[in-house]
């Protein structure tokens, strides 16, 4: 059994769901207009949180917010089911899809065989679709992948029930009604304003352009406080949060301008084309600075001279969000 | 990022290609698929760098009896013993015990099922380790050499 669901190949695993979603309920939009309105563009350096053992940096909001936020805006009523029992929750996915229904589930990555072997990681935040189920094979639409996939039942259970952080816990979602009609200039200025404020005023000094410049400081200090091992693991980790499959390139950065140009036009604001050209510019920045970072990971820049150079560029990143957010702000007003 | 610029540097990705946001000539936004960058591979190159190295590490100190061979399907699935807590349902403590050559030994199939079933291995496959890491990266290379 097979439904007929429109798969597209997006960048974003949850902005690339949500679509989708949406589309097959007829609803049709980009990616990037979801991820706007969902507000998904952030940044925060989280030492205390670890991934794989390193500092957790990340450019986007927490897992399933996107989905959550771009929903309420339109005003889609959506239904969210977690589980404690595998096999409890295996039955309700069946019977959901017996009754015709895509459902969104959260996932591990580490139990997933489509993935390629080399990106299978302990990280539990992806996100994709379930859309039939022929034998004991689940069919799966997920948005990283050009074509829809099959995972066996037995390792889509893994997936579900995956352990450690941001465990899923078995999380499915769905969309239960549309709305009559969608109220979208409201919704594009709601993620605006949102992403703005977590961006400029978040009241904590790990997160937003703050963010960004806390991460400048600490990476100047890796050098002199770890090993040679340890400062190349931690740069490298950075790079992999920033550019690894799912950002669109540009930690997000590329996503959100292309959101800003179809803003402009849902809210007939020309000043957001301009500002559109700023973020591009300063995903471009950020790209600098994974190239730099990667050529001192691959030993071809001395590492004391690089870390300079490497935290220069951040703060020219915070120092340029700071203007870009700064005058979307007024330019939404 | 212009269309242009969208880096085409295949990776470990196994042809798997991804989306990049990038501007074409007239700067309007589109989606365009890139075959890896190589920036992102020398990150995800070292990543499993560091894992190969932890599993060389370990082969050594079991073959000298002074950690049982779960430690090394522990860290070839990237676990810890937390971890491998939570996803095999047995207690943090007994994990740690059953790090320790003495006691993994004197397990028996039952004890050691769930261990098997998380990591898909039969009892012969658990109790012993490779003379090299046989790491998911590992067996894709073997892959290439042999095509």
């Amino acid at each position: 059994m097979k439904i007929d669901f429109p798969h597209h190949q997006f960048a974003h695993c949850e902005s690339g769901v949500t679509t989708n979603l949406l589309n097959y309920h007829g609803f049709s939009c980009s990616e990037a207009m979801v991820f706007g309105i969902g507000a998904g563009l952030f940044f925060a350096y989280a030492p205390f949180i670890k991934l794989n053992h390193l500092p957790l940096t990340t450019f986007r909001t927490s897992p399933g917010a996107i989905f959550a936020k771009a929903t309420k805006r339109l005003g889609v009523v959506v239904k969210r089911e977690k589980f404690r029992d595998p096999l409890v929750a295996e039955n309700r996915l069946d019977q959901l899809l017996a009754a015709g229904r895509p459902v969104g589930a959260q996932t591990g990555v580490y139990w997933l065989p489509f993935f390629p072997p080399a990106y299978r990681f302990h990280f539990n935040g992806h996100n994709l679709v379930v859309i039939g189920k022929v034998g004991d094979d689940y069919l799966i639409s997920d948005p990283i992948f050009e074509e829809t996939v099959r995972c066996p039942a037995t390792d889509l259970r893994k997936a579900r029930f995956a352990k450690g952080a941001l465990a899923p816990k078995g999380k499915i979602y769905y969309i239960e009604t549309m709305p009559q009609q969608f109220d979208l200039p409201k919704a594009v200025v709601a993620g605006i304003k949102e992403v703005c404020r977590g961006m400029l005023k978040t009241p904590i000094p790990m997160a937003g352009v703050s963010g960004i410049r806390l991460l400048a400081r600490k990476l100047e200090s890796w050098p002199a406080k770890l090993d040679e091992k340890q400062t190349l693991l931690h740069l490298g980790h950075v790079i992999r949060m920033q550019e690894e499959i799912g950002t669109g390139g540009g930690g997000f950065r590329f996503v959100y301008a292309a959101f800003l140009q179809e803003a402009a036009a849902v809210l007939n604001n020309d000043q957001l084309l301009e500002l559109s050209n700023h973020c591009t510019g300063i995903g471009d920045l950020w790209r600098d600075f994974a190239l730099l970072a990667s050529r001192v990971c691959k030993g071809r820049a001395t590492i004391q001279a690089s870390f300079s150079e490497l935290a220069d560029l951040l703060r020219k990143c915070a120092d340029e969000e700071q203007i870009l957010f700064t005058r979307l702000q007024v330019a939404i007003k | 990022m212009k269309k242009e610029d969208v880096p085409q540097q295949p990776d470990l990705s196994e042809g798997c290609k991804v989306i990049n946001y990038a501007t074409d000539e007239s700067g309007r936004y589109t989606l365009t698929q890139s075959a890896g960058w190589e920036v992102k591979d020398v990150a995800l190159q070292q990543a499993w760098d560091a894992i190969d190295e932890q599993l060389k590490e370990i082969i050594t100190v079991i073959k000298a009896g002074e950690k049982s061979p779960l430690a090394y399907h522990m860290i070839k699935n990237q676990m810890d013993p937390a971890l491998l807590a939570q996803y095999s349902g047995i207690a943090r403590w007994q994990v740690k015990r059953h790090l320790k050559p003495r006691v993994f030994n004197r397990l028996d199939t039952a004890a050691l099922s769930p261990y098997l079933e998380l990591f898909n291995l039969t009892i012969d496959q658990l109790r012993s380790v490779p003379e090299i890491p046989d790491t998911l990266r590992a067996n894709l290379n073997k892959v290439e050499v042999e095509q």
